[in-house]
């Protein structure tokens, strides 16, 4: 847990101090069409408006700003999902039809005004772009999170996009190339061979190049993280085959009280520490406290506790006090019930928790006040009693000693 | 249960623990064989056809669960071999997991050489072992709202076993929770057979989840 942690805080510096800069992404929150802007904007450290308006105007040299506009989008993988894993719903995003209204009108607006203010650059070049724009996006265009990318050919044998889709993207894009070359033929009489070899090479490039891309940088990225994934759970394999093992085994043999007590506290801090539930990490909750508060009173007094708590609760005033109280029933058992063994049971319920320690010690009766533990029940019940709720002793002398516990979730 | 009746078989691949098992286990019970991996095991078992074994969850190749699949496989439902689940760890995922597989009870391997005995021949009557951590959980994992296509008669838990089931996770022994509820243990028992069979047919997502989860460990 604490390496987790430690990822976790490198990453997030990397995004507070900018240094090393940060990849250059699709913005997932920040978005107009695709993200693009606030990503290179992200990346550069710019505002994305700036970048936005910087497209709009290399949109004016000949369509330059949409073409490095499309590249980057098909080319920058999306930014990651935030940390908090989002509604499942989101995992599909497709674009929406006002996004896709929103880029065609800003299309055809570019092209009406470049052909009003006298800067087309022809119908030779025009109608094969356009064909080959077209085609690409049929192609190409991506639902957000379908990063896997494949060969035309893999999708569709595997049907996850129509052959009328890569047919129709195809054919546009080997089409433009068709016009163009009809259009060029007679200004290009030198070496018609040539630009016939360069439009084919880069008709082919637009239909495969991205998925060759991106095909790379999924193996590096899905390499490396795989890799990260075996070895924790090869590690967290073996400790569990090893030292756990032997830690109960130390637990079962005839050993010293003492020696018994600390294997099954190393044994509780390695088993939550594999499992993710490490009980000093900052932001703990109740399941947490109370196992930490097991541990503590397990260690100290050499008695197992046994811990049980179904539902989980923040932890607050209210959820502190239980824990103390808790805690304290637990201690007072360890010391003076002369059991083995205590049990704790806490139950989050949507109106109450409720708590159960239990011993099967000495006992003594309640009514007969042995001092001590009277003062002990009496710091139980007072502490529960000032956030609302109730304790009760019961207890009979060799039948050993329960306190519930009864704590409203809200403050009365 | 008359000494020496129940035949036990000893799956763990610790070799140490085994004969710890063993020496604890011999005074009461007749240890017919051991094995300390899942092919021995699944090859010892249709060979002994023991009453009760102790299964070790986490094993490499298969685990515990591999173990029950294999004799459930090989022996066509003509066993009448009753599985215990014995493990050092109690992840949810873990203890759900060999629960659904078919295993009939769950104790930690921290248990008292007497509290093993007991839930052996517990097991061996045809009665299941739930620990108050196995309680723990599946009150958890039936806590909440039943799902939309809730089948009523799995997917949920009668006040009554979720009282049962609350006892046992406070520490209580089937006898003490029959004398606390005013039943017979017969009844307790019967409380948390049924308890048993939701945690193993069950659809509830906890359930599906916490058994898909993790087969690597």
């Amino acid at each position: 847990m604490p390496a987790m942690a430690q990822v976790g805080a490198r990453r997030a510096s990397n995004a507070v101090d900018g240094a090393p800069r940060p990849r250059l992404e699709r913005s997932r929150s920040d978005r107009v069409i695709g993200g693009v802007a606030a990503g290179i904007g992200h990346h550069l450290g710019v505002e994305p408006t700036t970048v936005r308006i910087a497209f709009v105007l290399l949109t004016f040299a000949f369509g330059f700003g949409i073409v490095v506009y499309l590249l980057t989008w098909l080319l920058a993988p999306q930014e990651a999902a935030e940390a908090t894993p989002a509604p499942r719903a989101r995992r599909h995003i497709r674009p929406t039809i006002s996004q896709a209204l929103g880029a065609g009108l800003i299309l055809v607006g570019v092209a009406i005004l470049l052909y009003v203010s006298g800067f087309w650059f022809g119908e030779a070049l025009a109608w094969p772009v356009t064909l080959a724009a077209v085609g690409f996006a049929i192609l190409w265009a991506r639902s957000g999170e379908d990063r896997r990318s494949r060969s035309p050919l893999d999708v569709v044998i595997s049907g996850r996009r129509s052959i009328a889709r890569v047919a129709i993207g195809s054919l546009l894009i080997l089409g433009a190339g068709a016009v163009f070359l009809g259009n060029s033929y007679s200004i290009y009489t030198v070496g018609p061979m040539l630009l016939a070899a360069t439009v084919a090479i880069g008709g082919l490039g637009l239909i495969g190049g991205p998925w060759i891309w991106s095909i790379g940088r999924d193996l590096i990225d899905e390499r490396s993280s795989r890799i990260r994934t075996e070895e924790r759970a090869e590690m967290a394999a073996h400790l569990h085959d090893s030292v756990l093992q032997t830690l109960a085994l130390i637990q079962r043999a005839p050993a010293s009280r003492e020696m018994a007590s600390l294997a099954r506290t190393q044994e509780r801090e390695l088993r939550a520490w594999l499992y993710g539930r490490a009980p000093t990490l900052a932001g703990a909750r109740l399941r947490d406290a109370i196992d930490a508060m097991a541990g503590r009173v397990e260690r100290d007094q050499q008695v197992k506790v046994e811990a049980i708590v179904v539902g989980d609760a923040d932890l607050e005033e209210r959820t502190r006090a239980l824990v103390a109280a808790v805690g304290e029933a637990t201690l007072n058992a360890a010391r003076h019930s002369g059991a083995t063994e205590v049990s704790v049971y806490v139950e989050v319920e949507d109106d109450a928790t409720t708590a159960y320690v239990r011993d099967l010690g000495t006992g003594f009766d309640p009514d007969a006040v042995a001092s001590d533990r009277r003062g002990i029940a009496d710091s139980i019940v007072g502490r529960l009693e000032r956030h609302g709720g109730t304790a009760h002793v019961m207890s009979r002398p060799g039948a050993g000693t329960e306190v519930a516990m009864h704590l409203p979730r809200k403050a009365p | 249960m008359t000494r020496s009746s129940v035949r036990v078989f000893v799956v763990d691949d610790h070799e140490l623990f085994r004969s710890g098992v063993r020496s604890e286990l011999s005074r009461s019970c007749q240890i017919v064989g051991e094995a300390g991996t899942v092919e021995e095991a699944v090859v010892g078992i249709l060979r002994e056809s023991p009453d009760v074994v102790l299964l070790d969850v986490h094993m490499p190749a298969g685990g515990g669960r591999g173990v029950i699949e294999g004799v459930r496989a090989d022996s066509a439902g003509g066993s009448t071999t009753q599985f215990l689940a014995l493990s050092v760890s109690d992840a949810a995922e873990d203890v759900i997991g060999i629960i659904r597989a078919g295993a009939r009870g769950y104790v930690t391997k921290s248990i008292s050489a007497d509290e093993l005995v007991a839930a052996v021949q517990r097991v061996h009557g045809g009665d299941v072992v739930f620990s108050p951590r196995l309680a723990g959980f599946v009150l958890d994992a039936f806590a909440g709202e039943a799902p939309v296509s809730a089948d009523p008669e799995l997917d949920l838990l009668t006040a009554r076993e979720r009282e049962t089931l609350r006892y046992i996770a406070r520490g209580y022994t089937y006898k003490e929770v029959a004398s606390e509820l005013h039943i017979s243990v017969k009844t307790v028992e019967t409380h948390v057979s049924a308890v048993l069979r939701k945690l193993q047919l069950s659809n509830r997502y906890e359930l599906t989840r916490w058994a898909s989860e993790r087969q690597l460990i």
